[in-house]
């Protein structure tokens, strides 16, 4: 099957099998290795990407559902996005295995949001799962995006 | 080689369903469940799919003079955002709200979920206590019935083959009258429900129970109402009612069942005490 999407701006056309997952298309096929495979069920959140503006996870997106979507990956996020620098400053990455997924999920909820409060972060975030930091310093990292603004 | 069509009218995809034989096609609306379950038996089965995901019609909310019409394909992001559900339906708003998390939300349907038949759907109660009724699209048209029949067995439906669910239709709730829904889980995002109750009580002036009806997921192999209870309550007052009839109301309408996210009697309990605990909501 032939699918025409948009990826990080530019127009691509994949041919695979039209049940293979988006997150496989992105990784094996287009090289692009920035989202990540945890739990491949939904659960974890490390493969998620921007699809038309929503959060989804790549791993339950099959590439027969994919025709002329906009999709947008962590290589996508540009480079000055607010959230680049106060994942770094927050300390808010240890493995580093959730960050790409957290900081889509972060750039979706942001744009609903503009101001979030810690509830709505959490709610925002609730699809990503996280082994390290215990998720305050991604929080904070989050808020600090929003407001500029450096808490404790 | 895998086929994926992808109709663009309900018609279309129930003729293509009617010309081939049962299970030919893998049917996927968002995926959520399906993915996951054909993923998990991948190498068995090599089904072509039928993809729901593009037939505008499924997409409808229609809130008319009797209630409101929720298209199949509706995914629970636009359910919960949904101003007038929030309004007349709080308790749907609710429920759409705890099933999954973001990224599952905003792909899952409300169809599918139905659908899927799991006995945990996060949905089901809601619609039980809100006396939804389902609309069932075939080869000879379209029939209603009372979403309280879907359910025929563990994860069996009432759909026939070459039967699509097209749309939920909920009507208000009566003008006076208490709701109320819980979802009891180890966590609060993106977990299966241990036990989910919904409960819709109409009152009249003074307090009586005029109907009383509940909703209840996870406890028995299909989600399940409880008759003998609502039967029970249905003109008393608050402080006519009988705990230990109620107890044993619910302990008779619904068998809970052991399995790993919990024991039959801790789902009892619950769902007694989370009954228990809305009735006096009334008040
Ligand atoms: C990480 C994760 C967390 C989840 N958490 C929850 C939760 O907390 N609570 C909960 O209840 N569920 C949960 N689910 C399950 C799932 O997300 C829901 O059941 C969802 O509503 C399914 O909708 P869908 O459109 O994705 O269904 P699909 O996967 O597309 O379809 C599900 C089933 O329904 C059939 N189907 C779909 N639409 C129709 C139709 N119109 N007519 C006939 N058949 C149809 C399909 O053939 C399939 O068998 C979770 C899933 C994941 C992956
Ligand atoms: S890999 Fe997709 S959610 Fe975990
Ligand atoms: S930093 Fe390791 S999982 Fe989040």
């Amino acid at each position: 099957m032939k699918v025409s999407m948009q990826i990080n701006g530019q127009k691509m056309q994949v041919q695979a099998k039209p049940d293979s997952r988006l997150l496989d298309v992105l990784r094996d096929e287009l090289g692009l290795k920035g989202t990540k495979e945890g739990c491949g069920e939904g659960e974890c959140g490390a493969c998620a990407v921007l699809v038309n503006g929503q959060v989804l996870n790549s791993c339950l997106l099959p590439l027969g559902q994919m025709d002329n979507a906009d999709i947008v990956t962590i290589e996508g996020l540009p480079s000055d996005s607010p959230l680049v620098a106060s994942f770094h400053a927050c300390f808010a990455a240890q493995c580093g295995i959730c960050t790409p997924g957290m900081m889509m999920a972060a750039t979706a909820l942001l744009s609903e949001y503009p101001q979030p409060t810690l509830e709505e972060i959490r709610e925002g975030l609730s699809g990503n799962l996280c082994r390290c930091t215990g998720y305050g310093r991604i929080y904070e990292a989050v808020l600090q995006a929003a407001t500029g603004v450096t808490h404790g | 080689m895998v086929e994926w069509v992808r109709p663009q009218r309900v018609g279309e995809a129930i003729s293509l369903l009617s010309k081939m034989p049962l299970d030919h096609y893998q049917i996927i609306s968002g995926g959520t469940d399906v993915m996951v379950t054909q993923r998990l038996s991948m190498h068995q089965k090599n089904r072509d799919w039928l993809d729901l995901s593009a037939i505008p019609d499924l997409k409808e909310i229609e809130v008319h003079d009797k209630g409101i019409r929720i298209g199949a394909g509706v995914t629970l992001s636009a359910l919960r955002r949904h101003p007038q559900v929030q309004k007349f339906w709080p308790m749907l708003a609710a429920s759409a709200a705890v099933t999954g998390a973001a990224p599952i939300q905003n792909r899952a349907t409300l169809g599918g979920n139905l659908c899927n038949a799991s006995p945990a759907a996060d949905n089901a109660p809601v619609l039980l206590a809100y006396g939804a009724s389902l609309e069932i699209a075939g080869q000879q048209g379209s029939r209603i019935m009372d979403y309280a029949a879907f359910h025929v067995a563990y994860r069996k439906t009432a759909l026939a083959a070459a039967e699509l669910l097209v749309a939920v239709h909920i009507p208000y709730p009566p003008d006076k009258s208490v709701s109320l829904y819980r979802k009891v889980g180890t966590r609060a995002a993106q977990a299966i429900a241990k036990v989910g109750v919904a409960a819709c009580f109409q009152i009249d002036a003074a307090k009586t129970i005029v109907q009383a009806r509940f909703g209840i997921a996870s406890v028995a192999a299909i989600p399940c109402s409880l008759p003998t209870v609502s039967h029970y309550l249905q003109g008393k007052k608050i402080k006519q009612i009988d705990a230990a009839i109620v107890r044993k109301g619910i302990t008779h309408d619904i068998a809970p069942v052991d399995d790993i996210r919990s024991s039959a009697e801790y789902r009892l309990e619950t769902t007694s005490r989370l009954i228990w605990d809305a009735i006096q909501h009334v008040e």
